[in-house]
């Protein structure tokens, strides 16, 4: 199997202040989804400008379908589609007229592109509203629209940035399936990039979690919870009594990781979850601990952000919310 | 070659998006009718001051008005980069084989068809409320060069700040800062002899009033055309070093990205 992203030691500072990538390196299979997880600020944007070379690394190297993005990026822009975070679509113009213009841009002409961007509109479900203007399209409709335009010149390799972020949940299940569709039926490879763990699990044959502009953890989403030994463990208390809780699992050598979330939500982990519940409740209630519920749980993607980066996943959003505010 | 086809598409793009805002498109064609009139009713009587030269002020005001609408049509047409810029329109140009030169002639293109419909438009209106121009056709095209080269130059330095600045104000800013003052510092609407002698020393080097100097001219019965010529070249010179001041303000917009 080639690769169709070759990525290594990506540095890019901005302002000469923002260190937006550390050293990042990415390597995409053909032909598969493969996902950049991280939180807002992580780097993820950054990293998809410069594989489509809007924007240029101070240091590192990256190719994309078998060209480098420094020395033939006229070549790999004909070889990629971008959807951007930012979308990019002109809202005075009709959801026609962005796909003509974008398949004029790229040397499309004449019936050839007319029957691609009718093909497209249809596809995305976009053909009654095609000669109307995008600024009257729900946001769900604006990001068909965006995805098609990154589809008109059939590139090798579809950049999508954040493609669900914002959609009504509708509209995301809608998004997953064109995505699984576009490499399932044409074998285009797809990088994108999330903030949803939900999504990379669901959509990604392989994934990097991405935080401070460097990649903390590779594989695929099964890979990188087997790494997770054994079961998630969650045990809501009835009342505050978590110190005591605390010290009462101690000593029970089956139980791992123990933290504690709102003074009330016990995590832990555990290598057999059914079997270690009746033990921990049998401590806790030795320990005078009343238990208001326990749910054992395969490891998440959730509990793998929080292994390599130190902190869970909505702290990190949270935080980097603060940063950018 | 596709340079060239690239430039049409975008133009094409900034008319149509243009045609689509009636209300836009309204006020920049009943925005220079309404200064003709307002102006030419109420300066009337300017032409009775000793020394002023022309019989007719609509006559006088004609040109001036042109070429003011056309440095506001130009000043504010930076606002159409900073819409581009905000719904990553830009970006994804740039991320596409798009020409480079394109990107900012396809700028350009739009704001000279702009000029020409407005300065026809106030010419024809102007005739019809009695002015008259003895240069004839060849005075009418000439001040039109001399309109749409000023904007041009105007449109490049709005679309630089636009690309430096990324906000709408300060493009709001730069018109309602710059260029009234310009047009007031230059012959628009009074006789330069009139004027103070400190506003006729600034104007010497004012576009605006090469502009609207040039155009009043060459509409005159047997207007100096060397003197016409010769303002049009520093036209020319000045909107090429806009748009040279302009393509920077994108490489440095396309490197910060
Ligand atoms: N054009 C830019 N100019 C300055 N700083 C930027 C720019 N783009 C991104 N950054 C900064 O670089 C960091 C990484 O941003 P980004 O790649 O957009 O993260 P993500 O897409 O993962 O949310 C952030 O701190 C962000 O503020
Ligand atoms: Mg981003």
């Amino acid at each position: 199997m080639t690769n169709a992203i070759e990525a290594s030691g990506l540095v890019k500072t901005y302002a000469g202040k923002v260190k937006a990538l550390d050293g990042l390196s990415v390597t995409v299979e053909s032909g598969s989804v493969f996902a950049l997880l991280g939180p807002n600020g992580a780097g993820k944007s950054t990293t998809v400008k410069i594989l489509t070379t809007l924007s240029k690394p101070d240091a590192g190297q990256a190719s994309v379908a078998g060209l480098d993005v420094l020395r033939q990026p006229e070549r790999v822009r004909r070889a990629v589609g971008c959807v951007a975070q930012k979308s990019g679509v002109d809202i005075q113009a009709t959801g026609r007229e962005n796909l003509m213009l974008q398949g004029h841009l790229y040397g499309m002409r004449g019936k050839e592109l007319e029957q691609r961007v009718s093909g497209l509109l249809e596809r995305f479900g976009l053909t009654d509203s095609a000669r109307r203007i995008a600024r009257t399209y729900s946001g769900g409709m604006q990001r068909k629209l965006d995805v098609a335009m990154g589809l008109v010149h059939k590139p090798q390799v579809l950049f999508l940035d954040e493609p669900t972020t914002g959609l009504d949940p509708e509209s995301r299940a809608d998004m997953w399936g064109e995505i699984a569709r576009l490499t399932a039926e044409e074998g285009l490879t797809i990088l994108l990039t999330t903030h949803y763990l939900e999504e990379a699990d669901k959509l990604a044959r392989r994934l990097s979690i991405v935080d401070e502009g460097r990649v903390v953890a590779e594989g695929s989403p099964d890979e990188l919870k087997g790494e997770l030994k054994g079961d998630a463990v969650h045990v809501e208390l009835a009342s505050g009594e978590a110190g005591r809780a605390i010290e009462a699992l101690a000593p029970l050598a089956d139980v791992r990781d123990v933290t504690l979330e709102d003074g009330r939500l016990l995590h832990l982990h555990a290598d057999n979850g059914a079997q270690a519940v009746p033990v921990i409740l049998q401590a806790l209630e030795a320990g005078g601990v009343n238990v208001a519920s326990v749910t054992v749980a395969r490891p998440s993607l959730d509990d793998v952000y929080l292994k390599y980066t130190g902190r869970s996943f909505e702290k990190a959003e949270a935080t980097a919310a603060e940063v950018n505010r | 070659m596709i340079a060239l086809r690239h430039t049409l598409y975008l133009t094409i793009r900034q008319v149509k998006a243009f045609l689509r805002q009636p209300w836009y498109l309204a006020l920049t064609l009943a925005q220079p009718i309404i200064w003709l009139l307002l102006f030419g009713a109420l300066f009337k009587k300017i032409v009775e001051i000793p020394g002023f030269g022309s019989k007719s002020y609509i006559t006088f005001l004609t040109p001036g008005i042109v070429v003011m609408s056309a440095v506001f049509s130009g000043g504010w047409s930076g606002m159409s980069m900073i819409d581009d810029l905000d719904h990553g329109v830009m970006d994804r140009f740039l991320v596409a084989p798009t020409n480079r030169g394109a990107l900012m002639v396809g700028r350009i293109a739009p704001q000279v068809l702009t000029t020409i419909i407005q300065s026809l438009i106030l010419v024809g209106l102007a005739l019809a409320v009695g002015a008259t121009f003895p240069g004839g056709a060849a005075g009418i095209v000439m001040l039109i060069v001399c309109a749409a080269l000023l904007s041009v130059g105007f449109s490049m330095l709005s679309n630089g700040l636009a690309l430096m600045l990324r906000r709408e104000e300060s493009v709001i800013a730069a018109v309602n800062f710059i260029l009234l003052p310009l047009t007031f510092l230059s012959s628009a609407f009074l006789q330069q002899s009139l004027a103070p002698k400190w506003i006729q020393q600034i104007a010497k080097y004012n576009p605006v009033n090469w502009a609207v100097q040039a155009g009043r001219e060459a509409l005159n019965k047997s207007g100096d055309w060397g003197f016409v010529m010769a303002h049009a070249g520093y036209l020319l010179a000045f909107a090429v070093v806009c748009a040279l001041l302009a393509t920077r303000a994108f490489r440095s917009y396309q490197r910060s990205v």
